[in-house]
């Protein structure tokens, strides 16, 4: 392809994950289920997370998409699986950053090989793709939260 | 290109292939002209000022009324009334019936091909009245089940919605056919979004039988936020207004008022008079092409489009036969997302739309969270087909093997 930002967005690694989707299917102990759409344009994933207190002991997806939305949410559970919610609150702030554009974030360490998307900040209409995975996961853990809320109040009365 | 040069954006990018005219259109420099000229030779608020400048202003309002009333073979000018765009024509109608006829118990039929703004408007009055809001399935290719509806029809029926042409399939919908089976069934008020119609076939509104009929300028070459409806005179007089303010009103007392009479009685507040003037620039520009060639043009194109995309491997096409289709093409690549399609298309300078077009209903039924939608208008050519081709293939190759949707 001649045009640079369009070999940048589709790089190999991103299309490998389009092809072979990691951590795709259900769960059989999901304590989180989280649907997510992207109304701009039709796409959606369900997000399920196995949660053991504030750690994501398994996760996996389903839904359909265009490849952007596709391989952002393969990469993202293979990121956050195993990880607590203090390390994956960081790790959701710096991918932000990196689809917006902040050239810093497209090189922290911290993202892994996620970094390859940071092609989509030259491509505005694409941020939504990329994010859908990431803010499904920030609902989840939000809910998971609440739960645990719930939990400890229930145990103290 | 004959028509390429009269549209200053397209001759400032000559690289670009401009296929979403569905979605709006791009501009003749001859409407960026009157609208110039109305705020430097004529501007002043309509209807307000009893100096001769606002007096000017009034009269160009009202001739862009009477030239757009005529393109749409109108000829009870005042009955057509602007609003922003059909949308808000379509929520004017759906709102003031809701009050004024719709009863609990009485049905309203729109059909499965319905843009969301002629869907939800339905649904939302039909739940804010209680009555039954139903659906008019689709053929298989994309057309109004004729039987179906058909049997849909009856002395229940209050409404029935329907848009002339598909935003997403480029259906063209047989209009008289639908009136003619609706009239014999029920008193319905029929409205027609014509939204995708007026802007590629010559609409003659008083002989469509239709009680009303909503359009966008914007997507007949006019600028944004001006679009409007025409109706009978008898519906205008019997709904009540859908908004209140400046100019729509006749007397205010302290505990009631009375409405001005039509057009003024739907038109409250200042009105986009520069629009209108566009609009009216808009309609004189395409009476000069002729709506047939306009029509004759587009159906051209999609038809070499849809043959050449049809001849790749792995294209599925949308929607009815060439023939019975306006100037929109509905697809999908096998293996490539609409969007990542519109993506790669972009690079190449081509321009379409990806998604569900505001057609989630008849995404459903297609059985696609999106398709890719190439639409064309009279300045587009065969270079732009060509330029859509070439973007398809190189889409197809990068992702050979994928699988889409998976």
């Amino acid at each position: 392809m001649a045009d640079a930002s369009l070999t940048a967005l589709y790089q190999d690694i991103i299309l490998d994950h389009y092809r072979r989707p990691r951590n795709k299917g259900t769960l059989e102990h999901a304590t989180i289920s989280v649907p997510m759409r992207n109304p701009f344009c039709g796409d959606e994933i369900t997000l399920e997370l196995e949660m053991n207190g504030d750690q994501i002991s398994d996760v996996r997806f389903t839904g359909r998409g265009c490849s952007i939305s596709q391989a952002s949410t393969s990469m993202m559970t293979e990121m956050v699986k195993g990880k607590h919610v203090s390390e994956i609150g960081h790790i959701g702030e710096r991918f932000r950053a990196m689809i917006m554009g902040d050239a810093d974030a497209a090189t922290d360490d911290a993202l892994g090989k996620a970094r390859a998307l940071a092609g989509v900040a030259r491509f505005p209409a694409r941020v939504k793709c990329a994010l859908l995975a990431w803010n499904a996961l920030e609902r989840g853990l939000a809910q998971s939260a609440e739960q645990n809320t719930a939990e400890t109040r229930d145990t103290e009365t | 290109m004959p028509y390429r040069s009269d549209f200053p954006l397209l001759v400032a990018n000559p690289a670009l292939h401009y296929l979403d005219s569905a979605a709006s259109a791009q501009k003749p420099k001859v409407v960026l002209d009157a609208i110039r000229d109305f705020y430097e030779t004529s501007y002043a608020n309509p209807h307000r000022g009893a100096y001769s400048l606002s007096s000017l202003a009034t009269a160009r309002y009202h001739s862009a009324r009477q030239r757009i009333a005529e393109f749409l073979g109108a000829v009870d000018f005042e009955a057509l009334i602007f609003t922003r765009g059909t949308t808000e024509a379509l929520n004017l109608l759906a709102t003031a019936l809701s009050v004024s006829n719709i009863r609990s118990g009485d049905e309203i039929v729109v059909t499965a091909l319905e843009h969301h703004s002629n869907f939800v408007t339905w649904q939302q009055a039909a739940l804010a009245t209680g009555a039954r809001f139903r659906i008019c399935e689709m053929t298989s290719d994309g057309r109004v089940d004729m039987d179906v509806l058909e049997g849909m029809l009856n002395t229940r029926t209050r409404v029935v919605a329907f848009g002339h042409v598909s935003n997403a399939l480029g259906t063209v919908n047989p209009v008289s056919e639908i009136v003619r089976l609706v009239r014999e069934r029920s008193d319905a008020t029929i409205i027609c979004d014509g939204a995708q119609g007026a802007p590629h076939i010559r609409v003659d509104f008083d002989k469509l039988g239709v009680d009303a009929y909503a359009f966008s300028g914007h997507k007949m070459g006019g600028p944004m936020g001006l679009g409007g409806l025409v109706a009978r005179r008898k519906l205008l007089e019997r709904i009540p207004p859908y908004q209140f303010g400046g100019d729509m009103i006749e007397f205010v007392e302290d505990q009631s008022s009375t409405w001005a009479p039509l057009p003024h009685k739907f038109e409250a507040g200042t009105p986009n008079a520069a629009g209108a003037v566009g609009l009216a620039a808009a309609v004189d520009y395409l009476d000069g092409i002729g709506m047939e060639r306009v029509q004759a043009h587009e159906k051209a194109l999609v038809a070499l489009a849809q043959s050449r995309l049809e001849a790749l491997d792995g294209v599925t096409t949308y929607g009815p036969p060439a023939a019975e289709r306006s100037g929109v093409l509905s697809f999908n690549v096998d293996d490539v997302h609409a969007h990542d399609l519109a993506t790669i298309l972009d690079s190449t300078g081509v321009c379409i739309r990806s998604g569900h077009h505001c057609a989630q209903p008849l995404m459903r039924r297609l059985g696609v969270p999106a398709t890719a939608r190439a639409s064309f208008y009279i300045y587009n050519d065969e270079s732009d087909v060509d330029a859509l081709v070439a973007g398809v293939k190189q889409a197809s190759t990068l992702f050979a093997g994928t699988i889409a949707g998976n």
